[in-house]
């Protein structure tokens, strides 16, 4: 038989497929770019402490609200504090909480939703109907009120907010199973008489991961902002840990003379959720799921 | 002699550009031309290019596909460089299509008679009350009963055969001069089949409108074409007039595949091809055809045939050894005979079972019982003796499907008992089964694209009844899956291939490999050869028979093709509304006297044979539900002998040679009625 190269395809490891994913992904121009800022924002959080000119937390009454100048770059903020240094650490906190709070999002909503979308029946329903009760619970009060009960440390925050991200992820995951539920051979498995464990971890995950694992993706970007709207609203990062959220709620009363404050927390977290959604939508298109035309739920 | 050619295909070359930039063909340097008035039949495999042809013939190029060259000139203009207003006054007036699924082509919220009164609209220049008019007209004209009554419905209030009739009629709205029809007929049940083909002839005499049809199925264009053109891998390898190519075919594909194909008067598995057609852009240098052909040579490989026109023949071949064949009497059939050792050993019995898809509420248990009286399937009796091949067949809702389901252990049967080895129970619930009682009976599936999970390498889905019912690891686990694959005639080098990258045969090969693993007693096979090619079907039945005699397996073979059946099978039920209607070897089922509704599939079934016309017996209407009282087959019986067929249950009745016939009219009787 002469079979020709290109409809020849060996198995691949799992890194191989990696490396080939995210070159598709920067082939695209939307894709090299929210890839370039992620990993440029990723790097920074790494290196920041490292490289930061000032004290983030020294405090100099004679240096209020300064212009930027080539000593402070971004200027200095209403307590003389250095913006520049706080702009490149204030990503750190969030940027670590809000990745463990995906992944804790992906994990129990994903398998929450596979596991729905393959039993079915009454189990299902009464799952699905207390997701869309918590969906109608507007997020932001509940979290204010998780916050004010048990405080704002790393340990309550990832799990509260991993929690009220994963809702969504449970419908992603329920109707991406209820594509391959049907297929016979998930059919074939179970008439073999495999166990549901096996069933979900062999024949339904593989086929799944995808759509999750990017719709996973999209809720980090959501995730960021929320968690940016607590720090905002005072229930995030407690001061004097330079964030976002807090430095543009600070800074933003004086903004009519101090834009410079403002700005550059607006720039840096505006930037990172640019940069993770763009990189979402490319790692979908790179997977071959096209979410401006087949979107779930 | 010009005016004649409706419409001329010149050096037409369609393709797409791969991921590394080659351009691929998919039709490669078409010429033909179809004349007014004739039927042209375009046969050829998934992939050949026969799709792309015909909507090439209507000015349309499938989104990623891309002109290379030549055109498709339609009364001297070339369609595939007109501009899309003006393509927009030609289709559907001038040429129409009917497509292979009317029930996506029609739009659901809207009433048949609002659709064609649209096409009206838009391709004629009626007015409002002759378009009234005109509907009904055309409605009749497709034989639809009480057109009043049709255009008032919505698509999904009729059904396939009748959908696809409303597609016909909105074709022939515009009154074209050429119909281009993509499978028409391939979606539907046999007896709706054969209707809807009679009524193509009928209006292709009484329109004088040119046709277009492409299909897989040599039957269907054995009946309808008075040329035929064979597509293989983008190129066409023969055209010529039908009859001369269905009995005298000169291109060793055609006598290939005629020879390979099923055919109701033979008993026995028929000669398989070997291979597969290539993938297009795989092809270098030399015949597209040559791996399968049996009478290539060198020159076959190293050099690629041109289409040559035989004058006397009145014939174009794409073949440098033609000649060998224009010699050849008529296609002669060879088939091996199947022989099973079935023993007297039943293996599987099946007594008084029931199923019922109504759901069991309380509520509907107290106040209405009727669902549950009136059962999907009713009334199963078989045993299945060891080693034995049994065939269901039926038309889709026969409740074929079905039963294989609650064998499996997948459906839950509402009465009766399964029992296998004339002493084990099986339970119709899965979770009540032990590993054993799952291991012994295996499925195989209609599609393998379904059944294959696309994210799996053949080795780890064969792999997987190895590791489940035998907890084999490591080496013995890979010696396993190699000599499995090597059963089935796969290679070792399938192992780390996806099913994506295998053709339709290879997949099912897998599926069976995949079956065979757990080592069981019992396989069921519902519609195995359905979605596969012709020319792969005969060499998975082959295959499928091979495995059979080696390891002794007992086969229920579940099949809406008649002649598929009669291929491989030891014995036949045939099933109508979920109730048996005949049982019996298959040599006596295939024969008369039979229950007059195996006399209507029988006389549906479409062979690749200008000289055997289809019998239409009954009409095509389409039962939702079995009838409460009396016979199954009431609502269509042309053999209705009074009140006792809607009262009664018809008994059983013994043939002499053995075969159990469900009918109230007498074996004698039946006899001399159907002579």
């Amino acid at each position: 038989m002469k079979v020709d190269n290109i409809y020849k395809e060996e198995k691949k490891s799992a890194f191989a497929k990696l490396s080939e994913i995210i070159i598709t992904m920067a082939s695209r121009p939307s894709g090299l770019i929210g890839l370039s800022i992620l990993v440029f924002h990723i790097i920074l959080a790494f290196i920041s402490p490292y490289i930061a000119p000032h004290d983030f937390k020294a405090i100099d009454p004679t240096l209020m609200l300064q212009a930027p100048s080539a000593e402070y770059w971004f200027g200095t903020d209403d307590l003389g504090r250095d913006v520049f240094t706080r702009t490149i650490l204030g990503g750190r906190t969030a940027l670590t909480i809000t990745f463990f709070g995906s992944l804790i999002a992906l994990l129990w909503g994903g398998l929450l939703g596979i596991f729905c979308g393959l039993v079915g029946g009454k189990i299902d329903d009464v799952v699905m109907r207390i997701v869309d009760a918590f969906l109608s619970i507007p997020w932001i009060l509940a979290m204010l009120l998780i916050v004010s009960l048990l405080g704002t440390s790393t340990e309550v925050l990832i799990p509260a907010l991993g929690f009220f991200y994963g809702k969504g992820i449970v419908r992603v995951a329920r109707a991406a199973t209820h594509d391959v539920i049907a297929k016979d051979f998930i059919v074939s498995a179970r008439a073999r008489g495999h166990s549901n464990f096996s069933i979900i971890w062999n024949e339904i995950i593989p086929n799944v991961r995808d759509a999750i694992l990017v719709e996973g993706a999209m809720r980090w970007s959501w995730m960021l902002l929320g968690f940016s709207s607590l720090s905002f609203l005072g229930f995030g990062v407690s001061p004097p840990t330079p964030d976002w959220g807090l430095m543009i709620s600070n800074a933003r009363g004086l903004m009519s003379f101090a834009y410079w404050a403002v700005i550059a927390p607006i720039v840096g977290l505006s930037s990172l959720i640019i940069g993770i959604n763009l990189t979402a939508d490319a790692f979908a298109k790179a997977l071959g799921i096209d979410r401006s035309t087949k979107a779930p739920v | 002699m010009m005016t004649d050619i409706i419409q001329k295909v010149k050096n037409l070359s369609i393709g797409f550009r791969s991921k590394k930039g080659d351009e691929i063909l998919i039709l490669k340097n078409i010429s033909t031309n179809i004349k007014k008035g004739e039927t042209v039949g375009i046969v050829g495999e998934s992939g050949s290019g026969k799709s792309t042809l015909a909507l090439a013939m209507m000015g349309y190029v499938k989104h990623g596909l891309y002109t290379i060259g030549g055109e498709c000139q339609f009364n001297s203009s070339n369609l595939l460089k007109m501009k899309s207003k003006d393509l927009e006054k030609i289709r559907g007036r001038k040429i129409a299509m009917i497509p292979q699924n009317a029930g996506q082509a029609l739009t659901p919220n809207l009433k048949i008679g609002y659709q064609i009164d649209e096409a009206l609209q838009l391709h004629s220049d009626l007015d409002e009350i002759e378009r009234e008019k005109k509907i009904s007209e055309l409605l009749n004209k497709v034989r639809l009963p009480s057109p009043e009554t049709i255009a008032l419905r919505y698509p999904h209030e009729l059904s396939g055969g009748q959908q696809q009739r409303v597609a016909v009629a909105m074709a022939l709205a515009g009154t074209p001069d050429l119909l281009l029809l993509d499978e028409p007929t391939t979606g539907l049940d046999v007896t709706t089949q054969a209707h809807v083909l009679e009524l193509l002839n009928f209006i292709a005499k009484d329109t004088g409108t040119s046709m277009v049809y492409v299909s897989h199925d040599l039957g269907a264009i054995a009946q309808v074409s008075d040329r035929i053109i064979v597509m293989y891998s983008g190129e066409i390898v023969l055209e010529g007039p039908s009859r001369d190519i269905l009995k005298k075919p000169i291109h060793p594909y055609t006598h290939g595949l005629l020879k390979s194909i099923p055919k109701l008067s033979l008993a026995g598995l028929p000669e398989s091809m070997p291979g597969s057609q290539p993938q297009p852009g795989t092809i270098q240098g030399g015949c597209s055809f040559f791996d399968r052909c049996n009478f290539s040579d060198d020159n076959c490989k190293n050099n690629s045939p041109k289409l040559e026109f035989l004058k006397d023949l009145n014939t174009s071949v794409r073949c440098f050894n033609y000649e060998q064949l224009v010699n050849e009497n008529e296609v002669s059939q060879t088939v091996n005979k199947i022989k099973n050792k079935s023993l007297d050993k039943e293996i599987l019995n099946l007594s008084e079972v029931s199923i019922s898809y109504a759901k069991q509420k309380l509520l509907d248990q107290i106040f209405n019982r009727i669902s549950d009286e009136n059962p999907t399937v009713k009334d199963i009796n078989i045993d299945i003796k060891k080693g034995e091949t049994i065939a269901l067949v039926g038309e889709s809702g026969s409740g074929k499907s079905t039963i294989l389901k609650s064998i499996a252990g997948l459906l839950r049967t509402k009465d009766g008992l399964i029992k296998f080895d004339e002493s084990r129970n099986l339970s119709s619930d899965l979770k009540e089964r032990d590993p054993n009682d799952l291991r012994i009976i295996q499925l195989i599936f209609q599609n393998p694209d379904e059944s294959l999970n696309p994210n799996h390498t053949v080795e780890e889905i064969i792999a997987q009844p190895l590791k489940l019912y035998f907890g084999l690891k490591g080496e013995k686990l890979k010696k396993n899956i190699i000599d499995l694959l090597q059963k089935v005639r796969l290679g070792e080098f399938y192992m780390s291939r996806y099913p994506r990258q295998l053709s339709g045969g290879e997949k099912q090969r897998v599926a069976v490999a995949r079956a065979f693993a757990a080592k069981p007693d019992i396989i069921l096979c519902d519609e195995v050869t359905s979605a596969l090619d012709v020319s792969v079907q005969a060499a998975v039945l082959n295959l499928l028979q091979q495995l059979k005699e080696d390891f002794g397996t007992t086969y229920i073979f579940v099949s809406h093709d008649l002649a598929v059946v009669r291929a491989i099978s030891d014995r036949v039920a045939v099933l109508y509304q979920g109730r048996l209607c005949e049982v019996g070897p298959s040599n006596d089922v295939y024969k008369f006297p039979s229950h007059p509704y195996t006399e209507v599939l029988l006389g549906a079934v479409l062979e690749p044979d200008p000289d055997i016309k289809p019998k239409l017996v009954a009409e095509d209407i389409v039962e939702e539900r079995p009838p409460e009282k009396g016979c199954s087959f009431q609502g269509r019986c042309s053999r209705i002998v009074g009140d006792i067929c809607k009262k009664e249950i018809p008994p059983w009745q013994l043939t002499d040679s053995g075969n159990a016939i469900r009918c109230h009219i007498p074996i004698k009787e039946l006899q001399k009625q159907q002579f």
